[in-house]
């Protein structure tokens, strides 16, 4: 068990806006502990990924041991527990992509970056995962960049939309 | 021909603000609701209007509010909650309705929390779908603003409270009882049944988990009344509408709103335009992933709970994704059955430790590994990962493409093994 | 009671029951992985898969969980239908293609789960032809060992170490086919109850580290029921032993006390068993070659004791045999209690409260299944670990209790009550010293002086009855509390009520049975408990001797005594220069112990004692439950005896007609009933030396047991003949009665197909149920119809932080604060480093910070410690370590000075 002063040590390595974040999720509900996905959410925002350290400090504030935090956080497949690039490419990867052939585009993002999915460049520009299904079987292959979605991707595509992420 | 659920969806234009909403008759339902009409009464109106859920299970809607407890006999808040977890693979449907119609939704939401008397509602909306989130946040806000949601809405005593919850992927997310877990802070795994969600459900507190096109019929359906929406369906089992969708290779893909209940040749040739030049028609998945396989002979079915179950596989998502005879069946099994090994929340056995193995046993078929007995050890999954045998329904919803699969194209599975390559690269 | 058909035949069973308890209490052989009688169901492993039936028409039926379902009256099901054959073999499988199979060189080989389940469903050929997944394994601490690829995902782990013992720092992480269990980094697990993960882990993925150190398995040991020796709760066990040395302890079953579990100091404190500081021969040390042949030591020992003035000290961790044995040789008026005067006091209140028959004592059993329990000053996790653990139960149950009802759902449907109740506990009141982990779970915990705790309860007394009189001058905040906890007993049906020695005021011991006393109407069963300080307090302070003190009084004018210490190291109980100067009034000195100490080295003669390992005896627990342990082998050492038996000798020396008396356990205890009525039954708690079953005596050894012939071939070829045991009716053999024994005399578990510790069910009347016939040991104290109640229930003046004084009061740990599982590797490996606890302000007020070192003085001595800021701690109180070399003797409840060390 940690005492309280370990608590506060941990909980200072929160930034003021993380703080402010998090406190607004749980005030909205019934317990605490029910806010630590939201609370890896925000902290995945501010630093890109969710390092053991920031386990801790979100496990000491949510009164949570790192185990209940880190259960939780590797369970999801976007809880990034590793460092990732400056921006995150998700290529679908599912069944109506995988007719329209979003195979041609990893190799082309392969090739471009010299990256297998699960790595990130050299450079530290990109990270590149597989992703499920992204809802636009319509417009397949399909992949997004951080926030944003592109549909009907084709390999010609790729250098010009990438080059929009420094 | 009625479009009730898109008529007001412009693709290509920002979906309508409150305002605009209202002029299109929005939240009329909700305060004819509030102004005089009985949760009772308005739990009998959905199960008269016979709207059977879109998420997939097909169950009468009004009839599972109706198991929710009433009056004061519950204990805490009562929760309703929008699946908007839409990660079916082949399923772009919700996506259509939240972007296009955002306050139909909440609209919808509103009528079914009065319904089931919930005071806490949520929108569980998946990760990947960010511009819905946006919107949604703008529309949320309008709506307290407007006094459609918060404290004595539209000067009633009635309260309800709307958060919206990004997930943070996992295509687990979507069945209800692990949905709850998520939205509880928990590992996205499933829950025992019963106690069924009407009764303990979100924080152990009675629960509705809908499916965003089920709710966004609520309104019209309070507006306009049972039997004209019953009246909107061609066929007897549902009534209203349904978003269908078809990807894959066919000349216009796309997602559309039509009477619940045409055939899928319609969908396909009409709607989609048809297959590409030069290519066939192999197969349908006619309700996402984790549908049986149908093939052109069941072309003329009326695509409807029943029907589409007659013919042996499930209406599901209504969002058909097409097998054209140039994509090797294995691979594309392959590719589903990938998803779903990934998937598996991991709590019980078979589908943890057999979703990988039919990948892998796949993997070496598409490879030209495959041997006989691969086949003996696909088939024995397809039996044993039925409903009932694992602990909720996501392996046994994995085994229905596979085990269509094995029944239609088993020829193409026979030349993998035989000449030991895949025919089609 | 329902009945239902299984496979055409008709059965009755318990209501109430799943399908899986139902077939096991049967008899069936049912696989199963995630069920655990003590957790319940989740119906994550899918191996318990039966057929069920619409009705007898029916003959497709369906596949479930016979661990989810409700056993229904006049239901129709199938174990042998081949669908469910089929599956459950299927799953096993599927367990299997990730499997290390390395049984070989695993520690759980033999008795492990897994194992007879793959036999149990046929599973034979693997199909499996792909790359396994394989884990990294993590350090967890010196107790217990990590092999993450032998898992099978049962979740058994965590829901024992996280859901039933509140353990946080052991999980499942990550997904599908790659979750994992563990810690989120390595490091030593926290709780003190890890131990039983070696236990509920159906393979071995958790194991027993100490037992890795000197391995041998299951089938390979000589095993013998017996009773753990470090603390008062008297936890029933099995130790295993092989080559004359203890290779590891398991729980024993017992339903009435430990159930399943074990703490950690009872699972891995046996290694001073082992140790090389145990005596082995007998010394002389007036002569120059101080280790003797028996006949000179017999001489030796008639010429000290055979006319002389003997006085005899005994030992709270000694026997009753042995106690009672002293006491025979030295005469009653010259037998002391191995303890100080204060706690002798203490003790005789609570045995005054147990025998007055006017409360009922309650069982751990009891404990779990109490709907409120209130604490009042002791620290339960640290005195009395598997306690705590029976009031986590009580918590967590009461709340199930009450959602089972409002769900119409079986209790053991354990996540979905789990997922229904959330947060909601039952009651709990914790009101200790210092912060305790089950403040956690209380439903209002409070840390004051132990006389302000007492006078919490004599205020809630008040409020129960108002014929207890009133207390006054109470803080606003006590009053609540007070109202508060009576509101919570007031609507419980049994609840129970916790105090204990160990805060060292006689007030407390009071209050509780006040308390107690003032609930009990109603028809409310109300039950007390009261923690002790040592495995055998019990028992010795109901033999109502006097204490050291009384010892150290006639030796400063009574001469020429002879004295005999057995088995206690009185520099625990005494200053060190009080000590010598007691030893030094003697002319000789006899001691009897088994470790090496500062009072062995005081002995003129010195005789090696046995263990609970190599040694029969009784032990009472905190509840008046007397439990009789067996040696597990008999030493190849003959100079080794029990104190008993060493004492008994001793008084043949003296007693001119002593042939004919028995001196074998039986006979010594039916002597005592004769001599003390207070013990009345106690010879009952286990069967006669001569029991029998159709001629056979129970065997130590499983019929698998390997290498008889062989193991001792490098120092004789012929098969030495097995040693007999004149003491029990158990042989040090494989050979006997191959059924099941009567339940105090159970070696070890084993049924056919059951080679794994589940296999206990085979030995209870329903799965988790008591064992058959009875779960063993023999309660002395029983309520009685209208007996009087005792009247002391004045409470004392409130507490006063005092200038310049600090109440020195001791703080226990799991680890550490208990003789002899201290000198155990492990376990002193876990225990903390001594420091002195004082509360913010006074550590202020002192000057001192955490780490600076601080000067502690009582009237007798003074000890060196650094400083540890205790939160939550009243001021002006002081907290040593109890039970450690450098406090041991420490005047606990005195009030002593503090200073800042300088250096
Ligand atoms: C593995 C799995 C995934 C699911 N995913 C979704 C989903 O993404 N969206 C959805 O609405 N329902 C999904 N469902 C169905 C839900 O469990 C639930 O039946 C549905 O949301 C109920 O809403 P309805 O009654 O309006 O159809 C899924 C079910 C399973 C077993
Ligand atoms: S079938 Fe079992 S492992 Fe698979 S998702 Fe459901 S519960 Fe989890
Ligand atoms: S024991 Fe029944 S599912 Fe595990």
């Amino acid at each position: 068990m940690m005492t309280e002063t370990e608590i506060k040590a941990k909980v200072s390595r929160l930034a003021e806006e993380e703080i402010k974040a998090i406190d607004h999720e749980i005030s909205l509900l019934p317990y605490k502990k029910a806010g630590v996905i939201e609370a890896l959410k925000i902290i995945q925002q501010h630093r890109g990924w969710v390092s053991d350290e920031s386990v801790e400090a979100v496990a000491a504030y949510l009164e949570m041991s790192p185990a209940e935090v880190d259960s939780v956080a590797t369970f999801y497949n976007l809880i990034f527990r590793k460092p990732v690039g400056r921006h995150v490419i998700l290529l679908c990867d599912s069944i109506s992509c995988y007719v329209m052939g979003y195979d041609k585009l990893y190799a082309a993002l392969k090739e471009q970056l010299s990256i297998k999915f699960g790595e990130t460049s050299s450079d530290g520009r990109f990270t590149l995962l597989p992703n499920a299904c992204l809802g636009c079987c319509d417009h397949a292959p399909a992949l997004m960049v951080d926030e944003d979605l592109f549909r009907d991707v084709k390999v010609e595509m790729l250098d010009q939309l990438l080059s929009a992420y420094k | 021909m009625e479009r009730p659920l898109t008529e007001n969806i412009k693709t290509g234009h920002p979906p309508l603000d409150l305002k605009g909403y209202e002029k299109t008759g929005g939240y009329a339902a909700v305060r004819k609701v509030l102004q005089g009409m009985s949760p009772a009464d308005l739990q009998q109106l959905v199960k008269d209007s016979n709207l059977k859920g879109r998420g997939g299970a097909g169950f009468n809607t009004g009839m599972k509010w109706s198991f929710v407890p009433m009056g004061n006999e519950t204990r805490g808040p009562k929760y309703l909650i929008c699946n908007a977890d839409e990660m079916e693979p082949g399923t772009f449907k919700d996506r259509l309705l939240i972007e296009g119609n955002p306050h139909q939704l909440i609209e919808g939401m509103i009528l079914a929390a009065y319904a089931i008397q919930a005071t806490v509602s949520y929108i569980f909306l998946r990760w990947a779908y960010r511009e819905a989130a946006h919107i949604l946040r703008k529309c949320i806000d309008e709506a307290y603003a407007a006094g459609y949601l918060g404290q004595h809405i539209h000067g009633s005593s009635y309260q309800l409270d709307m958060y919206l919850h990004t997930g943070v992927g996992r295509y687990m997310c979507g069945e209800e009882t692990a949905l709850l877990n998520a939205l509880e802070g928990k590992r996205a795994t499933p829950r025992a049944k019963p106690p069924f969600p009407q009764v303990s459900g979100l924080f152990g507190k009675p629960t509705i988990v809908n499916n965003v096109e089920t709710l966004c019929c609520i309104p019209h359906i309070v507006n306009k009344g049972a039997a004209w929406f019953k009246s909107l369906s061609l066929s007897e089992d549902s009534g209203g509408t349904k978003i269908y969708g078809v990807s894959g290779k066919v000349k216009k893909p796309g997602a559309w709103e039509l009477p619940m209940g045409v055939t899928m040749r319609e969908l396909i040739e009409d709607h989609a335009g048809g297959m590409w030049n030069g290519l066939h028609l192999k197969g349908v998945l006619p309700g996402g992933a984790s549908t049986d396989f149908l093939t052109p002979e069941h072309l003329d079915i009326k695509m409807d709970f029943t029907s589409v179950a007659s013919a042996g596989s499930r209406l599901g998502t209504g969002t058909l994704v097409v097998l054209d005879d140039a994509t090797c069946p294995v691979g594309f099994v392959h590719n589903l059955q990938r998803f779903f090994a990934q998937e598996s929340c991991g709590f019980c056995t078979p589908c943890r430790e057999g979703l990988p193995w039919v990948e892998k046993v796949l993997m070496s078929i598409e490879r030209g590994e495959g041997s006989e007995e691969d086949m003996e050890l696909l088939h024995m999954h397809t039996r044993l990962l039925g409903p009932g045998n694992t602990f909720c329904a996501l392996a046994p919803g994995a085994m229905e493409p596979l085990q269509s699969a094995l029944k239609y194209f088993r020829d193409d599975f026979e030349n993998h093994i035989k000449n030991k390559k895949c025919p089609y690269n | 009671m329902p009945t239902i058909n299984i496979d055409k035949i008709p059965y009755v069973v318990k209501a109430g029951k799943n399908l899986l308890e139902a077939c096991l209490s049967l008899g069936l052989d049912l696989p199963y992985f995630c069920w655990h009688p003590a957790m319940g169901s989740v119906g994550a492993c899918r191996q318990c898969a039966v057929k069920v039936y619409k009705d007898e028409q029916d003959t497709k039926g369906k596949l479930v969980m016979s661990c989810m379902e409700n056993a229904k009256d006049g239901m129709f099901l199938s174990v042998t239908d081949m669908d469910a054959v089929a599956f459950r073999s299927q799953i096993i499988e599927w367990l299997m293609t990730n499997h290390p199979h390395d049984c070989p060189v695993c520690d759980e080989g033999g008795s492990c789960h897994l194992q007879d389940m793959t036999v149990m469903t046929g599973h034979s050929y693997r199909r499996f032809q792909y790359k396994k997944r394989t884990f990294q394994n993590q350090y967890l601490g010196p107790l217990i060992n990590h092999e993450m690829n032998r898992c099978i995902q049962c979740y058994r782990c965590v829901r024992f170490y996280r859901d039933y013992a509140g353990g946080t720092d052991l999980n499942v992480f990550s997904a599908h086919h790659h979750v994992y269990f563990g810690r989120e980094k390595d490091g030593i697990l926290e709780s003190p109850f890890s131990g039983n993960l070696a236990e509920v882990c159906p393979t071995g993925v958790f194991t027993d580290k100490l037992l890795k150190d000197h391995y041998t398995r299951k089938w390979d040991l000589t095993t013998a029921p017996s009773v753990c020796h470090h603390c008062s709760l008297g936890c029933n066990t099995i130790a295993g032993e092989r080559y004359g040395t203890i290779r590891s302890i398991v729980n024993r079953f017992n339903g009435a006390v430990n159930g399943y579990f074990l703490c950690d100091r009872g699972r891995f404190g046996y290694e001073f068993v082992n140790s090389l500081n145990r005596i082995v021969r007998p010394l002389v040390r007036t002569r120059a070659v101080e280790s003797v042949d028996d006949a000179t030591l017999m001489e030796e020992l008639r010429k000290l004791i055979v006319s002389q003035k003997l006085i005899g000290i005994g030992s709270p961790r000694a026997s009753v045999e042995s106690n009672f044995a002293l006491m025979q040789l030295v005469g009653k008026e010259n037998f002391y209690q191995g303890v100080t005067e204060e706690l002798a006091y203490l003790e005789r209140k609570i045995i005054d409260v147990l025998q007055s028959g006017s409360l009922h004592s309650a069982s751990l059993k009891e404990i779990e299944l109490a709907d409120a329990v209130l604490v009042l000053g002791e620290d339960v996790w640290n005195t009395a670990p598997v306690m705590a653990l029976a009031i986590r139960q009580s918590v967590m149950k009461t709340a199930a209790g009450e959602a089972s009802q409002q769900l119409g759902l079986p209790v053991w449907q354990d996540s979905a009550i789990r997922e229904f109740i959330q947060d909601d506990k039952g009651f709990l009141a914790n009101i200790t010293v210092a912060p305790s982990p089950l403040d956690e779970i209380s439903s209002t915990h409070q840390h004051a002086a132990p006389d302000d705790i007492a006078r919490l309860g004599f205020a809630i007394a008040h409020l129960l009855d108002p014929s207890v009189p009133e207390v006054t001058k109470l803080s606003e905040k006590t009053e609540q509390t007070a109202a508060v906890i009576a509101e919570a007993l007031k609507a419980a049906r049994h609840p129970v009520i916790i105090s204990g020695a160990s805060c060292y005021n006689e007030a407390l011991i009071r209050s509780a049975y006040a308390v107690a006393t003032a609930l009990n109407k109603d028809g409310r069963e109300v039950g007390i408990s009261y923690v002790m300080p040592e495995c055998n307090s019990m028992g010795l302070a109901m033999m109502r001797a006097p204490s050291i003190d009384g010892a150290v009084k006639r030796s400063s004018f009574e001469h020429d005594l002879t004295l005999v210490v057995m088995e206690n190291d009185l520099y625990r109980f005494m200053p060190a220069k009080k000590a010598d100067q007691f030893f030094r009034s003697f002319k000789n000195i006899i001691v009897l112990d088994s470790l090496n100490n500062q009072t062995t080295e005081r002995a003129t003669l010195l005789l090696p004692a046995a263990t609970f390992a190599d040694g029969d005896g009784t032990l009472v627990n905190n509840e008046g439950r007397a439990q009789r342990f067996y040696q597990v082998y008999s030493p190849a050492n003959p100079n080794i005896k029990e104190s008993w038996k060493w004492l008994w000798n001793l008084n043949v020396l003296i007693t001119t007609n002593s042939n004919g008396l028995e001196y074998h356990p039986d006979g010594l205890l039916a002597n005592l009933e004769m001599t003390m009525p207070q013990f009345a039954g106690i010879s009952s708690a286990a069967p006669s030396r001569d029991f029998r079953i159709h001629g056979e005596m129970i065997p130590r050894e499983p019929h698998r047991y390997s290498g008889r012939t062989a193991m001792l071939a490098n120092l004789t070829v012929s098969e030495p003949k097995p040693r007999n045991d004149a003491d029990s009716p158990m042989t040090f053999t494989m050979e006997g009665y191959q059924g099941i024994p009567p339940s105090p005399l159970i070696p070890f578990f084993w049924s056919p197909g059951w080679n794994s510790v589940q296999s206990v069910n085979r030995y209870q009347n329903e799965p988790g149920g008591s064992l058959k016939g009875g779960d063993p040991g023999k309660r002395l104290f029983e309520q009685r119809e209208n007996a009087e109640t005792i009247h002391f229930i004045d409470s004392p003046e409130a507490y006063a932080a005092r200038e310049q004084k600090w109440l020195l009061l001791p703080r226990y740990h799991v680890f550490g604060s208990e003789e002899l599982s201290a000198t155990a590797r492990a376990i002193n490996e876990l225990a903390p480093i001594p420091a002195i606890g004082l509360s913010f302000r006074d550590a202020a007020q002192l000057g001192v910070v955490e780490g600076s070192i601080i000067r502690l003085q009582t009237d007798q001595e003074e000890v060196l410690l650094p400083v540890k800021i205790q939160e939550g701690l009243s001021d002006g109180i002081v907290l040593a370590p109890a039970g450690r070399s450098e406090t041991m003797a420490l005047k606990w409840g005195s009030w002593v000075s503090l200073k800042k060390h300088l250096t």
